[in-house]
């Protein structure tokens, strides 16, 4: 196998040159965060940043797995390549996962540009696994087009999705709630767009009036550029199982994306690196806490934390300083 | 990576009616910490080939109920082997009688678990069978 690096370095050409099989082996590696995977994703990352990824979120069973299956024989009709990363809930207990959203894609055999993964949350709470925005960066520098972040169904605070992805929907089912739930804060509020699905069923028109009037009504002020500014959602209604709608959601999808080029998302962007890098830091740390020289004080430490015999911030303080850190 | 999971294909070849043993199944084995990919009914070997290829399993479970299976197995692993997923491991569930046995264990798959089979089996006999990778 030789060392992880040249494996790696083998694996990121054999993906790039368009192997299906090294592509889903370099994603595995990313999910097992192996030492291989960081050597590929340092090899890749320069060539990522070209496709345009668009999270999709909302509670179980508003069609999501649906909706991307539709958006997928949409893309392939007018010839554009797609990738999905689906991500299901881990046990907590077991840490077992049942990734089943493959049931509503079916695999397109033979179809070279479509490419679907399975991901399990493995214990990450923000609605993605930790190392989703990793895949999404392979499969980018791998060429598609497109690619869908799918999350695990979620409740009102998982906004996680909308620091990777370029642009954000959230699916809502008809009769989901009523007005204050679209007012108030969290997943609606990071929403670039808003998809009131099962548009066949009673009330659906209705739900999106509803959002429409209570999120299109926010008037931007006159000092925005100084104060963070909500975002004004188009809202859509779609009809995922038939396809009604899906067109239009593509065509507002392209629409933010070209929108954001003209800036609007840099801060998008910096947020995402942002994001990125502290969670780096932040494992590099824990790792360099956690090395045999170290151990014994750290875990000592926490357990001084556990007793309340030493407060939170002075153990980070001990802590930072162990690794020569002084402010 | 010290323990990470095994990840499974649980897929449905053919025209089969009911997915109740295999929801069973996957369930069962996400309990004995397992990371399983379900894909429903009415799958053709293709797209299971596929799956498997994309989600890059550890094991590919096929359960076939229609009697379709002397048909639908060996043409499956061999779709396997030309992806070069040869290291994946295949088994079989559903109604398959003894006498088949043998000819589908020539064609590639590992073992056959008929009906009474418990999920412990299963997940003993994956877990020991299964082939490590890096």
């Amino acid at each position: 196998m030789g060392e992880p690096a040249d494996r790696a370095a083998e694996l990121c050409d054999a993906a790039l040159a368009g192997d299906r099989r090294a592509l889903a082996r370099l994603l595995t590696a990313v999910e097992n965060r192996t030492v291989a995977a960081e050597a590929a994703l340092r090899r890749l990352y320069p060539l990522a940043g070209r496709a345009h990824l668009v999270g999709i979120t909302g509670p179980p069973g508003a069609g999501k797995s649906t909706l991307v299956a539709a958006l997928i024989a949409e893309l392939r009709t007018v010839g554009r390549s797609v990738a999905v990363i689906a991500v299901d809930p881990s046990s907590p207990i077991t840490g077992g996962a049942l990734l089943g959203d493959r049931v509503r894609m079916q695999s397109y055999a033979g179809d070279h540009d479509v490419f679907i993964r399975s991901m399990a949350a493995r214990g990450h709470a923000g609605g993605l696994a930790s190392t989703s925005g990793a895949a999404a960066a392979v499969l980018d520098a791998a060429g598609f087009d497109l690619i869908f972040l799918e999350t695990v169904g979620t409740g009102q605070s998982e906004v996680e999705v909308a620091a990777a992805a370029d642009t954000t929907v959230v699916l809502e089912a008809p009769e989901m709630g009523d007005e204050v739930q679209a007012i108030k804060a969290g997943l609606l509020e990071v929403a670039d767009l808003v998809v009131v699905n099962k548009g066949d069923r009673p009330g659906a028109q209705r739900t999106a009036a509803q959002l429409r009037a209570m999120l299109v009504a926010s008037v931007p002020r006159n000092d925005a550029h100084h104060h963070p500014r909500p975002k004004r959602p188009e809202v859509l209604v779609t009809t995922a199982s038939t396809g009604e709608g899906v067109p239009e959601l593509l065509t507002a999808l392209d629409r933010h994306r070209a929108a954001g080029r003209d800036g609007s998302a840099e801060a998008a962007r910096l947020a995402r690196a942002e994001h990125q890098v502290w969670a780096i830091v932040s494992d590099r740390l824990r790792d360099r806490l956690h090395d045999p020289g170290r151990r014994a004080v750290t875990e000592a430490t926490l357990h001084e934390v556990a007793e309340h015999r030493l407060d939170p911030y002075a153990a980070a303080d001990r802590l930072l300083g162990s690794l020569g850190w002084r402010d | 990576m010290a323990t990470r999971p095994i990840k499974v294909l649980i897929a449905k070849p053919g025209l089969d009616g009911h997915d109740r043993g295999a929801k069973v199944l996957a369930r069962g084995l996400r309990d004995e910490g397992f990371e399983v990919v379900y894909t429903g009914l009415r799958q053709s070997p293709e797209m299971i080939a596929t799956a498997a290829l994309q989600e890059d399993v550890d094991v590919v479970g096929l359960s076939i109920l229609s009697g379709a299976h002397m048909t639908l197995l060996p043409k499956i692993c061999r779709l396997l082997r030309e992806q070069g997923l040869d290291d994946v491991l295949v088994t079989a569930g559903g109604i398959i009688p003894d006498d088949d046995i043998p000819a589908l264990k020539e064609a590639g798959i590992a073992a056959v678990f008929g009906p009474g089979t418990t999920i412990a089996e299963v997940a003993d006999f994956l877990r020991a069978n299964v082939r490590s990778r890096d």
